[in-house]
């Protein structure tokens, strides 16, 4: 593969996206479906909670099977926060995006001293681990979780309402892809894309590749933080369930739905399962077996996720 | 008498019940081009594997530049001076000859660190100056924009010294450059490793005799894991242990 290239129309395409999200609220205000607003945001936040698990998996070439505890971990820590009395959001989000930037960089540290299946079930384990460590924490709401009392606010801004965190929510979002598709093509981002394809090449060129790999699985695991944060937000309550290993799956199903290694494949990939969940679910409780086709014709037809129809990653 | 860059001594390894190595002991001097041949499996790219860090020995020690490197890893080893070459062409396939290069010039220390987020690297003319620099030496000005997994047998192989020599190696290890290789072909590394022989220092692992006498300062013999003859083309020649080794094919 070579290196990730955005597609010629990919910038005017989100740009025009972007426009129309920003319309979105008041517009759904207008036709009474605000209920729409709150499952527009969940979209939003697990689009992403996908895109960090993109950068580490599509880029990073590191199949990780415990995003989920650091999505968790940043839950918990808003939470925390809030309990504690922070509610400002330029605090206490960064904040969370730091927990769970340091429990990533903990579980790589030592994780990453191994490959292939070993690391997938090393990374599982870690995630169980937290997951069972946040259930047992009494002060912390044990099976129950963890209610927040209220809230954010925004540089002084309430997020009370479901248009304001939804508007946070892409903001946030926004500003994450961007970060991402400048890393894709700077330095770093070519140096962990090189490692994803040979890894002894890049460390007979010289390059420290566990140090690399590291700081890759740390940023993904402090914007995966900053999802669970503001997922907590939005259904007021960090729960365990968020650290489960189900979790972590549904992010790589996200993943590979919307394209491995493509800028915008944990937002496709995000939008197409969530949507898919919220219309099936209407029909069947079984609506699994519909993503589980969803997932066999993807596999089959568009091995490179839905992404890969519109863009290129390359080669 | 020249300077030592590379001092092996008494290297060791053990695989199972095979000694791939026994008590190696092998001297590079700068400047020199250094081969070291043997019978196929008497542990040639074991020894390299070891020299460059991809291997551990379990006990012996490798010098270079007067630092003993023995226990660093391979990304170290690279950032003291020391650069190899693959036998089986070992490249970035999917991506063009510019980039690989401008990958190894990225990947040196004095090209500043790669943890950066932001600036694009394509705006870093400097990088890719610098790679074409490395393209030029080894004849691939024009296919510099061809992915690599396009090249002819030979141009990867040229790319692969392209990356090596990139690195501003002290000491390339060229781990069987020409296999593979058609005469031609052979032919045109023979040359281009002349003309780098002059800047650098090369170990050179090879099984091509005619290479091998025609670019050799100096040659050590390898067998069954031990070091049988070190010296002049004319003295290894002569050595009778190396004349029963090879049955006297090629010499």
């Amino acid at each position: 593969m070579a290196f990730y290239q955005p597609a010629r129309y990919q910038k005017p395409v989100a740009g025009a996206l972007l426009l129309a999200l920003l319309a979105l609220p008041p517009a759904l205000a207008a036709l009474g479906h605000e209920f729409y607003i709150g499952f527009a945001t969940r979209l939003l936040i697990f689009a992403l909670a996908a895109s960090s698990l993109n950068l580490v998996l599509g880029f990073g070439g590191m199949f990780s099977l415990g995003h989920a505890a650091f999505f968790g971990a940043g839950a918990y820590a808003a939470a925390i926060c809030m309990r504690a009395g922070i509610s400002e959001a330029l605090l206490a989000l960064p904040l969370a995006m730091l927990v769970a930037g340091a429990l990533a960089l903990l579980v790589g540290a030592i994780s990453l001293r191994t490959r292939g299946v070993y690391f997938i079930m090393i990374t599982l384990a870690f995630a169980q681990m937290a997951y069972y460590l946040f259930i047992s924490a009494r002060a912390w709401g044990g099976d129950d979780g963890l209610p927040l009392p209220g809230r954010m606010t925004l540089a002084g801004l309430s997020l009370g309402s479901d248009s304001a965190l939804f508007y946070a929510a892409l903001g946030c979002l926004a500003l994450a892809v961007v970060f991402l598709g400048r890393l894709a093509g700077a330095r770093f981002g070519r140096t962990i894309q090189a490692i994803r394809e040979n890894e002894t090449r890049m460390e007979a060129l010289g390059y420290p590749v566990f140090r690399y790999r590291l700081v890759c699985f740390a940023l993904g695991g402090a914007l995966a933080g900053l999802a669970g944060a503001l997922l907590a937000n939005l259904t007021g309550l960090a729960s365990p369930n968020l650290l489960q290993w189900t979790q972590s799956g549904t992010l790589l199903v996200m993943v590979i739905i919307g394209g491995v290694g493509y800028l915008y494949g944990g937002v496709v990939g995000a939008v197409v399962l969530l949507s898919l969940e919220e219309v099936l679910s209407g029909f069947t409780q079984h609506w699994p077996i519909g993503l589980g086709l969803l997932l066999l014709a993807i596999v089959l037809f568009a091995p490179r996720g839905v992404a890969a129809l519109f863009g290129k990653a390359g080669g | 008498m020249a300077e030592v860059l590379l001092e092996v001594r008494r290297l060791s390894r053990r695989f199972a019940a095979v000694d791939a190595l026994q008590a190696v002991d092998l001297i590079v001097e700068t400047g020199e081009l250094h081969a070291l041949i043997g019978p196929n499996g008497a542990g040639k790219t074991t020894f390299i594997q070891h020299v460059s860090g991809a291997l551990q020995p379990d006990s012996g020690s490798v010098f270079f530049a007067g630092r003993d490197l023995t226990r660093l890893s391979m990304h170290q080893r690279v950032a003291a001076g020391m650069a190899r070459s693959y036998q089986i062409s070992n490249l970035f396939l999917g991506l063009s000859a510019l980039d690989n290069v401008a990958l190894a010039v990225q990947g040196r220390q004095d090209a500043g660190s790669s943890f950066r987020f932001w600036q694009p690297v394509r705006s870093e003319q400097r990088l890719f100056d610098e790679a074409r620099g490395f393209l030029e030496q080894v004849g691939l000005t024009a296919r510099s924009d061809r992915v690599a997994g396009n090249l002819a047998h030979g141009e990867q192989r040229a790319l692969e010294l392209a990356m090596a020599l990139a690195t501003r190696p002290k000491l390339l290890l060229l781990d069987e450059p020409m296999a593979g290789s058609g005469p031609e072909e052979s032919e045109r590394m023979v040359e281009l490793i002349a003309r780098l022989a002059r800047q650098v220092t090369i170990l050179l692992v090879e099984h091509d005799m005619d290479a091998v006498f025609r670019l050799a300062d100096r040659i050590s013999v390898l067998l069954n894991g031990r070091l049988i003859a070190t010296g002049t083309a004319e003295a290894v020649r002569a050595d009778p242990e190396v004349r029963r080794a090879y049955l006297g094919d090629h010499l």
